[in-house]
This record gives structure tokens, sequence and C-alpha cells, in this order.
């Protein structure tokens, strides 16, 4: 049984959230000299901004830009400003803990060990070795992601390993597996600056990727053309010259008749398309019958601003594609990324400065967390786990034999599929908070409750790790040294800041000493993360995601090294395509035709509404570390319902007031902020908080078939209004740890 | 260094971050708490923010209207915080300053606003806001790259009715561009009835 030991009201006083607002020692130490600045960048989100962080006795207790890193030359938005708040925290565990009857209770390190691997060992001896599942996440440095992969494939020999980076961005990453045979983003970020058109498709750019907003200003200001494709209309709106509030679901319809205008107009590259490309007739003809008039039935916007969108694309050779979860998140999104990249291979839109696809990827190592190995059908260097080839040489790298590797496992949202179901009996996770990430979050705690044997590693206590049997005591990112990979595609360096307080160890440590307590220790015998990235390189070598002619010392000379970058003396890729060439064997681009269907929860008239689901910028992903950040709570302390007046009238609902959503699934209630910048048939919520007020309680439980993504982006709902929540004040106080008015800031003033 | 810099606001770049509320809050004479405000300028009819920094006036009106002589102007046209041992808390540079900018903080019973962070300009860095601010609304730096890099004219010239306040601080201006709808429903494809077309009518549920 994995329900939590204690109820959430003694969860919270004991492992928070707690809010920090100052730093280590308080502000009357702040005046204090650091004992040292150290050069790494910002744990939270795929920009992976160039940050130093101020250390005085041995703690982390602020920052300092770091201007001269290319990416942001010193930018940072509130997250990152805010980052060295974890550090020092009232929270941060500080010994491994064991659930007990009385709640969870410190566990010496050696026996938190011996417990694992007995109960591992009794789940896979019982019900079989894929009766373990092991989950991965995005959020951490490479060669954790590494060594997870193969802890799941040699020391469990498991095949369901699976990652958070499944809810991220995997659409993208399977439309240009198919489209490219690269899974990156195809230009660096200063191609935006110099692009004539971008469109930016479902990505919340000013919220989510912050940094990326100097870049589109900067493109504006040369006379570039910015497209903005979302049901709302966020910050990076403000400055568009063509706004297209697409209906939630109906992306794939827009682009569709988008090509159609490029062919009905004669926009279309042939040349190029003849030389570097397959599969457009087909494409072509699959567009035919996408007219404007259709398009605009389904989509909700007008005829004429689709058809000015692909005239602007069609009618330069600098333009770009900027593309998020907004159009990712569906169970049709590897067809809505297909479609998109196609308007770009049409009109020859690749291969030069401002000119290109691609996603920004949302994780602080989403890029590098999936190239590796935690993902459940990959090998390191984006091989593939049923290719007999890749198989033979990850064997001979790590010195096993080819058939003991599993083959391809379950998804991170099958995971818990199989969980719920009973098939999968044991889970091991670290960087992952599924409780409020994963899709219907009645189900995901159903399924919790059922695992017998149920191990994290965190360094905050999770909402999911409530559920846990055991919670190793792990690092945070500045504990750890090591390597990420930006949104850009620029392999990058993490450097260690403080060592983990406590009875803390690295996470790949924990990894290790595990591997070894299940007999595995001879293929995980590494002294330090060095040892794992030179394996990693090695690993990597004639595979997609090359990391071979990369090594610490040229990231720390050259301020990051784009891969691929298979030999030591090579320069990297900042940009890909440049020769024409792609990545399939015959170096072609293939494209591929996207079929339109609906959606997986689709509206009715008992659900008449889109609900859609996305960020704040205060908050980075399930919150566990934003949440705990006072300043950063301050921002956005809850998540607020935004829906058009013209709705909000229908109910006599005013900015405040308090509104309950009813999915088929579940029900949530939240405050509204009527604004006229969202369609008056959708409501968002954002979804970074747990408990009553995860967004993550209505959504469902649909995939794409392909990617295997969950469908957050649209599902039908209902709204009422409904009076405050009679214990208001004990709930916020649990679930947020926020109280109005509570934080230490007293002013008056105009 | 920083010699011939120049402190510039472009409000139509402000995506509301607060990147330079969080940063300015880091400062070590004003530890915690910010100096910087960033406002919603009609949350429901538009996403629309900006950001208010001390416009350092060259004749400021806190410093004219302060009983205590607490505020001080320096060489550099900085206009300082109240001198700690003079402000009595009394308001008038609140009421008196024509941009919003100081406050009263109740704690310490002072005045404080924005000194562009001198302790890193003097020091050959740029203030902490316009190092951090992702999308370069807040900017310090040459007028002349500015000007080359931006379609959007700075000036210094403010008219408040009959009061005409000049600033050291740029606000960028637009130059001329059409101004946005704000309202989600005037992008949108119409029905046969000019109604906005929902894809399904929720008053049926009746």
């Amino acid at each position: 049984m994995a329900n939590p030991p204690q109820g959430i009201d003694a969860l919270a006083r004991a492992y928070g959230p707690h809010l920090n607002y100052e730093p280590s020692g308080g502000w009357a130490q702040a005046a204090r000299p650091a004992d040292r600045l150290v050069k790494t960048h910002c744990s939270f989100c795929g920009m992976q901004c160039g940050i130093q962080l101020k250390v005085r006795d041995e703690k982390v207790v602020g920052f300092e830009p770091w201007e001269e890193f290319p990416f942001n030359h010193g930018m940072l938005c509130p997250k990152g400003v805010k980052r060295y708040l974890q550090g020092d925290h009232p929270d941060r565990l500080l010994t491994s803990l064991v659930r007990t009857d009385q709640g969870f209770a410190p566990i010496g390190y050696n026996a938190a060990l011996d417990l694992a691997a007995r109960r591992l060992r009794e789940v896979q001896e019982k019900y079989g070795p894929d009766a373990v599942a092991v989950y991965g996440g995005a959020s951490m440095i490479t060669e954790k992601a590494y060594v997870l992969g193969k802890f799941a494939r040699v020391a469990l020999g498991t095949k369901n390993i699976d990652y958070n980076g499944r809810l991220c961005m995997v659409s993208a990453g399977t439309a240009y597996r198919l489209t490219f045979g690269i899974d990156r983003a195809t230009n660096p970020w200063p191609d935006l600056a110099v692009a004539d058109v971008v469109l930016i498709a479902g990505s919340n750019t000013a919220e989510c990727a912050p940094i990326t907003t100097q870049y589109l200003w900067q493109c504006r200001e040369r006379g570039g053309k910015l497209i903005v494709v979302d049901p709302r209309m966020t910050p990076i709106t403000r400055n568009a010259d063509l706004y297209l509030p697409v209906r939630p679901g109906t992306d794939l319809a827009l682009f569709l008749a988008m090509l159609h205008v490029i062919v009905r107009d004669g926009l279309v590259k042939q040349e190029y398309l003849d030389a570097h490309t397959i599969g457009f007739d087909a494409v072509r003809a699959s567009v035919a019958e996408w007219t404007l008039d259709r398009a605009a039935k389904i989509t909700g916007v007008p005829a004429a601003g689709i058809e000015k969108a692909a005239h602007w694309i069609g009618g330069t050779d600098r333009a770009m594609g900027l593309h998020a979860r907004g159009i990712e998140h569906h169970s049709k999104g590897v067809e809505n990324c297909l479609a998109m990249i196609n308007l770009f291979l049409a009109t020859g839109n690749f291969g030069r400065e401002g000119a290109g696809c691609m996603m920004i990827t949302g994780q602080g190592n989403g890029q590098g967390g999936r190239e590796h190995g935690q993902k459940c059908d990959q090998l390191p260097g984006m091989r593939s786990i049923t290719d007999p080839e890749h198989r033979e040489y990850i064997a001979g790298v790590w010195g096993v034999p080819p058939e003991s590797l599993p083959g391809p496992g379950l998804s991170a949202a099958e995971i818990m599929e199989a969980i719920h179901r009973g098939e999968i009996k044991a889970l091991f996770s670290m960087c992952f908070n599924p409780l409020v990430s994963l899709p219907d979050a009645n189900f995901t705690r159903e399924a919790l409750a059922k695992l017998e044997f149920f191990a994290v590693i965190d360094f905050f206590l999770s909402e999911t790790a409530h559920h846990a049997d055991l919670v190793f005591c792990g690092s945070m990112h500045e504990e750890d040294e090591g390597v990420v990979c930006s949104a850009e595609g620029r392999v990058q360096k993490i450097n260690k800041a403080v060592n983990p307080p406590g009875d803390a160890r690295s996470d790949a440590l924990i990894i290790c000493d595990l591997a070894n307590r299940l007999g595995k220790g001879q293929y995980f015998a590494y002294p330090s993360t060095r040892e794992i990235f030179d394996e990693l390189r090695v690993a990597s070598k004639g595979g997609i995601a090359d990391y071979y002619g990369i090594t610490w010392e040229r990231i720390e000379d050259e301020l990051g090294v784009f891969w691929p970058c298979p030999e030591i003396g090579h320069p990297g890729t900042p940009r890909l395509f440049e020769n024409g060439r792609f990545w399939h064997a015959d170096g072609k681009a293939h494209l591929q035709v996207s079929e339109w269907r609906e959606s997986g929860d689709p509206p009715d008239a008992s659900f008449p509404l889109f609900l859609t689901t996305g960020r704040v910028v205060s908050q980075y992903l399930s919150g566990t570390q934003t949440r705990r950040i006072g300043p950063l709570v301050e921002q956005h302390p809850e998540p607020r319902i935004e829906l058009h007046p013209r709705l909000a009238d229908r109910h006599q609902i005013a900015t405040g007031d308090w509104i309950r959503i009813t999915t088929r699934r579940a029900a949530v209630v939240a405050q509204a902020t009527v604004v006229r910048t969202i369609r008056p048939d959708t409501i968002f919520i954002p979804y970074h908080w747990p408990g009553r007020r995860s967004a993550n309680l209505l959504t469902h439980r649909t995939l794409d078939p392909r990617s295997k993504i969950p469908e957050y982006k649209v599902s039908a709902c209902r709204i009422e209004k409904v009076p405050p929540p009679a214990d208001l004040d004990a709930w916020r106080l649990e679930e947020t740890g926020w109280q109005p008015g509570a934080a230490p800031d007293g002013r008056r003033g105009a | 260094m920083n010699d011939g810099y120049e402190f510039f606001v472009d409000p139509s770049r402000c995506i509301g971050c607060r990147a330079c509320v969080a940063a300015c809050a880091e400062c070590d004479t004003h530890r915690g708490v910010s100096m910087i405000h960033v406002d919603y300028i009609d949350r429901p009819n538009s996403i629309a923010t900006s950001p208010t920094v001390c416009m350092h006036c060259v004749e400021p009106a806190c410093a004219l209207v302060c009983p205590a002589d607490a505020i001080k102007q320096g060489e550099d046209g900085i206009v300082r915080s109240a001198l700690k041992p003079r402000c009595i808390a009394c308001s008038n540079c609140v009421l008196a300053c024509p941009f919003g900018v100081p406050t009263v903080h109740i704690g310490p019973e002072l005045m404080m606003k924005c000194d562009m962070c001198y302790d890193r300009t003097s020091a050959g860095l740029r203030p902490m806001c316009a190092t951090v601010c992702p999308s370069q609304a807040l900017t310090f730096g040459p007028a002349a790259v500015v000007a080359r890099q931006r379609q959007a004219v700075p000036t210094r010239d403010f008219r408040f009715g009959a009061q005409h306040v000049k600033t050291k601080v740029f606000m960028m201006t637009a130059a001329s561009a059409p101004v946005l709808a704000a309202d989600v429903e005037d992008y949108m494809q119409k029905g046969p009835d000019g109604h906005e077309d929902w894809i399904i009518d929720e008053a049926s549920l009746g």
C-alpha cells in the first residue's frame, strides 16, 4: 500500500511547502562578501541561462548575472533571479526517509539501500523483471539521465523506463525524427533576430521561455513580422503583427489550410523540394481539400488571417517557426508538428541563417534528457532500442551481452496505467512529480496506492513522494557537476557550487550504490559524474546525438558546444541542414501527411467549453521547487481561471469570483480573472499546483498514438459560479503554504 | 566600463515577468524590497504591462517638496533614496512625484527609491534590473547603440499639464505603429449572423 502515511496537513507541517524569502542567514548577512562565484546555469527551463551563483559559508546565498555568456548576456527571468532561495531551504531533506505507521522516519543511507534492493528484488522474483518500472526526468544533468537508463536496463533488467519529457515535447521530437531524422532545434537562437517572419504557434514564449523575447523583439526592430497562433493573447502577443486565435485542438486545420494557400498561390519552392526532400506530392494532394473556408469554420480564425500568414511565410527565404506545448500536447500532437514543419520545407526555409522551424524545449535539460537513454524506446546517442546494430554497440560499451538488454518498454503515462491495472508492482522514480504533472490526477493517485513498493530520490518531499515507501535524500542542481543541453542544442556545463547537505548524496551515486546492492556494481564503478560523461561520449559516438568530440573542458572554454560533434577537433553544429543534407540515410527530408481528427475529449451539450492548461512565468513545472520560493509564490500564489467577459456575463461572474470547472473526470474550484485576452469558448488554468487546485484533476488520458504525449491542451468542460470554499484559509495554507498578506513586505505608496 | 551609458525604458517591450522587481529586491541597500513597480495597464482589456522606475528628474519634485531636505541629487544626476537620519516618512515625495515612483516603507519609516544601483554603476556594472530584463524593456547602454537597434524614439521631456519635467532616464516612444485591437473576439471568425463562431452555444443548455 502506498497511500500517504499521514494527512496532508501533517505532511505539509513537516515537509512544506514553506516559503523561503531570504538568503541563508537572513538579509543581515547579505552585505558580507561572497566567498566565491560559481559559473553555471539556471535550474529552471530549457533556456538554460548562464548565471553565477554566490556562495558564502558553503551555502548558495545569491546570484550575480553572467554577462559574458552568449545566450542570455546576463538576462534572467524571476525564476532565475530567485532560484538561489531553494538552497539551504527549511524543507530540504537532510536524511533519507522510510514510511512508518506514524509517518515518515529518518533512515540511514545503507539501510535505505538494503531496503530498496531487497524489495525491488522481491517484486521482480515474484512478478518478473518488468514488474518494476523506473521514472526519470528532464530537469537533471545528462549524466544522471544516462546512468538511470543504464541502471534500468542493466541493474534491474526492466524494459519499463521512461521520463517526464514524455509530457513535454515528445510530439515535436517524434515529428522531427520522422521528417528530418534528427530530434533537435534546427537553428541557434540568434537566427530569430534576423528572420523576416517568425510564426509562433502554441507557445507562451514570454512566460515559459522569457529570454527568447529579446530575440523576437530584435527581429521586429529590424522590420521582421511576428505571427502568433494561440487561443489566448499571451504577453508576446502585445507586439504581434498578426494574431490568429485558434480554437483549442484545431491547429492542424490552420497549418493544412496555410499549406493549401502556399500551393494554390504558387509559393512552393519546387527546386528545393526536388533536391532535398521526398514525399511532397502526397502532402500536396492531402491539402487540396483544406480550403480557407473549411479551416476558418474549424479553427474559428478568419480566412483572411490564415491566408496572410501563408503569404508572409511563402514570400520570404527567411521564415522561422517556433512551437511549444500548445501544439504538442494533443492526441494529434505529432500531426500538428509535422504540418507546421511542412510549411517551412515547402517554402525552402531551412539550412540558412534566419530560416528554420524549431520546438522550444521546456524543461531544464529537456533536450539532453531525451538523448541518452532514459526514453522507453531509446538507447544513448538517440539510438533505437529495437535496432540490432544499435543494441550491439551499446551492449559493447556497457560490457553486457546484447540479448540481455530489454526491448522497448511502456511510456510514462502508460506505466501509470499499467500500475493501475496491477501489472507493474514497484516504481523507482527521480526528478518526476506525476501526481501533479500526469493527466487525470485522481487516476494517478489510485494507481500510486496500488504499488507494492515505491521508492523515490528527492531533495524536497514532492506530492508524489508522499506516497513513497522509501525516499532517498538526493542532490539539487547546484550540488552536482555535469552537462545539460539547452533548447538551442548547445551542450553546457553545470558546475557544482556546494556539497549535498546532511546525509544527502549525489543522485548518480545513489543509483550506482543501488546497482551495487543489486549485484551489478561492476557496471557502475564511476568515481564521479566525469567518468559517466566520458562513457556517455563513447556510447553516443556514431549515434544521432553524437557527443564524442565534446569534453567538459571544451564546453567551459567555448561556452558550450552544439551537438552533433563527432570528433575532438569538430567545431560543433549550431545550425542543421546547412548543406541541404538531412539526417535520414538518403540525406533527404521526408515530408509526412497529417490526417485531420478530432480531439480525444470533444465538447457536447453537457461540456460545451474548451479547457486549456499552461504555465505562469514565476512557476516551474509541477512547482516542487518554485512553490517553496516566497517571492515567486507571491507573484502567482494560486491558479486563476481566465475567461472572456462574454462567457463570464452569462454566468454573472466577475474577476475574483469563485468558479467550479467540471470535466468528465473531476471538478476544480478557483478564482476568476475576466479578460478579453482569451477566446469566449475557452477557459485557461495553469497547472503548477497539487491537491484540490490541480489542473490535472481535470485533464484526460488520451495519448498521441505515436509520441504518447497526453492531450493537456484541450478538454471539454463546463463552468458555474460557486461560493468561496468554506475552509479557504486552511487549504490555502496546507497546499500552497501561502497566506494572503503574510509576505515580509510592508509599505505604503501612491 | 559604462561611461556614456544611459538608461532607457520601453514599456512596449515589457512582458510583465517581474524579473526586474525580483532582481531589484536583491540589492544590499534595500534587501528584499523592490524599488520597481510593474503594472498591468488595463488587465481586463489587455495583456499590456509597464515597468515604472525612477526617471531621475533634472529638477526632482521629490527633493523640492521634502521638508527634511532628505533627498539629494548627485553630480551624476542620480536622485538618491532619502537619507535615513533625515527622512520623517511624511510621504510628501510620494504625493509629489509625477511618475509615482517613491514609496514609504512602514517598517523602517523611510522613503526609498531607485538610485540606479549606485553600487554597481560606480563599479562599471549595469543596474541590476536592466541587466536581467529578458525583453530589454529596461536597457542600460550607449545612446548610439540604442538608436541603431531600436525603431522607437527616446525622449526625456515630459509635460504634465503646465508642468514640464526633464529627466535623466529616457522613455522610448512609438515612432508610428498601428494599434492592435485588444479583444480576442476581434480576431475570430464570425458566423453568418455576425456573431462570433462558438462551436456550441452554451445558452442552449437552458
